[in-house]
């Protein structure tokens, strides 16, 4: 199923056993937060052949001779934007560098994340030196089902190289938020026609597929089959509280996995959304608030935290100014707006690697894990910090 | 004849006689560090507000009035009202595509007061704003400087009346790709210059007729309102602001206003760091923006936010707008702070969102700064202005109270919340903002 996934780890061997790319690095930090247990005073974190080796205190770790020293005041497992579209939504609002959104079909399953990255946009770099390593990116909203979406690191020159996961999730759009460019549905419950319909035939291909005479391969249907066998999830991208409620109703008519994705009107329903189960990519702190998501409320991260539903932040898509949004800074004032700042990075890190289902890689400081770190001059989020350095798989980036 | 004039003559009686009665009692501010921006921060300060002045702004040792209401803001910082060079709160528009020219269109005449968006604004501490027309035209129209006052009518809300002119605030002009299109429009640069130099001609015209006149109404050529507000501009009585974002586009709006002698205030400035020795020379004030990130439009693929740090080393005057809703009046102190992490020093910050406002707009003498005689219109803050854990706690207006964070009502305005805001975020996709 993941043949990016075979390719890479060849790819990795063949550095590995170069292994010139890799220094061994020792990050030393005033505060250390590993993520995992409270934050350490006076840490160090050993990095060696792309992999975090050791994490303590300073006068419990020995940094080993050879190891390249970097010093900061805050140190944090490198950052995560649950949901985005650079490398695919390109820096300029010109028709040709805009990949996110295809218009000639309300639901295209089939159209892969993969296909569309480009490593080298400008975005993505200007992400990774705001201290952000890893990144859910991929079809944008705008159509019921925009494609696919994919986990990268925020590294490398090709999307062989970024790539973490090719497949993670599919992006549906519910609500009155269609791009106009597309056919599409004139109404809500047409939308929710329309999706019904899809996912019925795919129940279908699902259970040919897996029986004596499977049918002609149907791309599309694949990856819905994929997502009822529960191997992709859904991300709905909703704002409005009655839509939220369609799509958790979708949910339990067809039994997928599922993250709601912006969810401006979250805060009205909290307990409904506590008892599905359902995490949340909750919308860009800042966002304009505008159309469905004019209730928008910056305590929101806020109050689904405190309800214990698990939730991540999100950079989402800007189709104007600024082009990206900075996962960093939307959780810097989701902190000063209820939420506090060691629950903002906790979203930002372990809580939003557990949502994209990569925990056992990334979100946080420890043995074995990817080195992938950020090292600050001060609180993360104060608007004139500077991110000082940026590690990716053990390698400086920045 | 000037119906307008009437009808807010009669409101600012309205006005004096309620404020008169409630500000009998002199409201004293102690306690909290004072950031005067005319002079150093005043730790443990005093603010004494009378009849909607401020009468006294010192330290612990300023004589307060025996019969004053004593506000303790201990562990709180005041600052002025913020001053916002460059919105488009208030739900109004400009020009239509008739014309790449409007010189005659008011944006008072379509704003509602009664727009959420200014509370938005209240919110984030912005006391006065300069509403403009959008920069889909060469000129979209006049602006109109506004105080954020809770008003049922836009007379109650203008901050600078000059009845004699008809004046209430500058002239938006545009240049670069967003004034460009078909019809009407130019369709290149070289097109939009020669437009606009041949209607200021035209208008040097009308002002030699005028002046030919000497007086005498039989030989005064019709009364015309484009005309007359272009010799406004012509006269240095009204302040053009020019949106633009490109080096040469830049230096394109300077040269116009060197060549008709005209005072233009640069709008976004995209590229301000490539010709900041120019701006300075030029001796023009440029009121900027600072963004998240960079790219979206073409013509402003270049843009950082440090053209605050590279137009303070060149010397030139800088100011900082929302251009709400391209970014948030409710974050303006936030969008200040990115002035300083790209570069600019924290004064030059802190004048960018009060003073140098207010002197692009004309109003020094009343904003801007706390200082004796001013309206008192300021701000009371949790915690230093460039934390992002400060929030705005209070807003105050002339000696009132305006906007309040402990008011659950007036919070939402803050935060957003359920059915909070009614209106559409104002952008222009067709003839963008920006």
């Amino acid at each position: 199923m993941r043949i990016i996934n075979n390719l890479l780890v060849l790819l990795l061997v063949v550095t590995f056993s170069s292994s010139l790319a890799f220094a061994q690095i020792a990050v030393k930090g005033e505060k250390v937060y590993t993520m995992n247990g409270d934050a350490v005073t006076n840490g160090v974190v050993l990095i060696k052949d792309g992999k975090i080796e050791r994490v303590g205190t300073a006068n419990r770790v020995s940094i080993p001779s050879g190891y390249t020293v970097y010093e900061a005041k805050v140190v944090t497992p490198g950052l995560i934007d649950a949901h985005s579209v650079v490398g695919l939504a390109g820096y300029l609002n010109q028709d040709d560098d805009q990949d996110q959104l295809e218009t000639s079909g309300a639901i295209q399953p089939e159209l892969r994340a993969i296909d569309a990255y480009n490593a080298r946009g400008p975005l993505v770099k200007y992400l990774r030196d705001l201290g952000i390593t890893t990144v859910h990116t991929g079809h944008g909203p705008g159509a019921l089902i925009s494609g696919q979406t994919m986990i990268v690191k925020t590294t490398g020159e090709t999307v062989n190289e970024a790539l973490v996961d090719s497949t993670t999730m599919l992006a549906f759009t519910m609500g009155n938020m269609l791009s106009g460019a597309i056919s599409k549905p004139g109404t809500r419950s047409k939308g929710v026609a329309m999706l019904r319909q899809e996912l019925i035939k795919a129940q279908s291909y699902a259970e040919k597929r897996s029986g004596e005479n499977p049918p002609a391969v149907d791309i599309g249907m694949e990856a819905l089959a994929d997502l009822l066998d529960g191997k992709v999830t859904a991300l709905i991208t909703v704002h409005k509280a009655n839509d939220i409620m369609t799509a958790l109703r979708l949910r339990e008519e067809f039994d997928f996995p599922m993250v709601l994705d912006g969810a401006a009107e979250s805060y009205l329903i909290i307990d409904q959304i506590k008892a599905s189960g359902v995490p949340v990519i909750i919308h860009p702190t800042m966002m304009r608030t505008r159309g469905d998501g004019k209730n928008a409320s910056m305590e929101t991260a806020g109050k689904l935290f405190a309800a214990g539903i698990p939730v991540a932040f999100q950079s989402g898509y800007e189709g104007y100014v600024p082009k990206t949004r900075v996962v960093l800074f939307e959780a810097g004032v989701a902190a000063a707006n209820g939420l506090g700042s060691d629950n903002a990075l906790r979203m930002l890190t372990i809580d939003a690697a557990t949502i994209l289902g990569m925990e056992d890689r990334v979100g946080s400081l420890e043995r074995g894990k990817d080195a992938d770190v950020a090292l600050f001059d001060g609180d993360p989020f104060e608007y004139t910090t500077e991110v000082t350095g940026v590690i990716i798989n053990g390698i400086k980036v920045k | 004849m000037k119906p307008i004039q009437s009808l807010l003559a009669l409101v600012c009686a309205f006005t004096f006689v309620v404020t008169g009665l409630a500000q009998s009692t002199p409201q004293v501010f102690t306690g909290a560090q004072i950031i005067p921006i005319s002079g150093e921060p005043i730790n443990n300060g005093v603010l004494i507000v009378e009849d909607g002045k401020i009468t006294a702004v010192g330290d612990e040792n300023t004589r307060i009035p025996r019969n004053a209401d004593v506000h303790d803001m201990t562990g709180k910082v005041i600052m002025p009202g913020l001053v916002d060079t460059h919105s488009h709160i208030g739900e109004g528009d400009g020009g239509d595509r008739s014309s790449a020219l409007h010189p005659d269109v008011r944006i008072m005449d379509a704003i509602d007061p009664r727009s959420d968006t200014f509370k938005k604004a209240l919110s984030g501490g912005i006391t006065s704003v300069n509403v403009m027309p959008g920069s889909g035209h060469l000129m979209s129209g006049q602006t109109v400087y506004l105080k954020l006052r809770p008003a049922d009518t836009i007379e109650e809300m203008l901050l600078v009346v000059d009845e004699e002119n008809n004046i209430y605030g500058g002239m938006k002009m545009a240049n670069g790709t967003n004034p460009i299109g078909s019809g009407a429009f130019p369709g290149t640069r070289a097109k939009s210059a020669a437009m606009v130099r041949n209607l200021y001609y035209k208008a040097m015209d009308y002002q030699k007729k005028i002046e030919a006149a000497d007086g005498d109404e039989s030989k005064m050529p019709p009364r015309n309102l484009e005309m007359e507000a272009l010799v406004q501009i012509l006269e240095g009585k009204r302040t053009v602001h020019n949106h633009t974002h490109r080096h040469d586009d830049i230096l394109t709006a300077i040269r116009l206003s060197q060549e008709f002698g005209y005072k233009v205030v640069l709008h976004h400035v995209s590229e301000a760091y490539k010709v900041a020795d120019e701006i300075a020379a030029a001796g023009i004030a440029s009121s900027i923006i600072t963004l998240d990130a960079f790219g979206g439009k073409l013509e402003a693929q270049d843009f950082t936010n440090s053209n605050g740090a590279a137009l303070e080393a060149a010397g030139a005057k800088v100011g900082l707008h929302t251009d709400d809703g391209i970014t948030d009046s409710r974050m303006f102190l936030r969008s200040a702070a990115l002035l300083v992490k790209a570069g600019m020093s924290r004064k030059g910050a802190l004048e960018a969102i009060t003073i140098a406002n207010a002197e692009m707009m004309d109003i020094e003498d009343r904003a801007g700064t706390l200082e004796n005689g001013k309206d008192a219109d300021f701000i009371i803050l949790s915690g230093d202005p460039f934390s992002v854990y400060t929030h705005v706690e209070q807003t105050w207006i002339e000696g009132t109270k305006v906007w309040d964070r402990s008011n659950p009502e007036d919070k939402e305005f803050a935060t957003g919340g359920y059915e909070v805001f009614r209106g559409e975020v104002f952008i222009h996709h067709d003839g963008a903002e920006q």
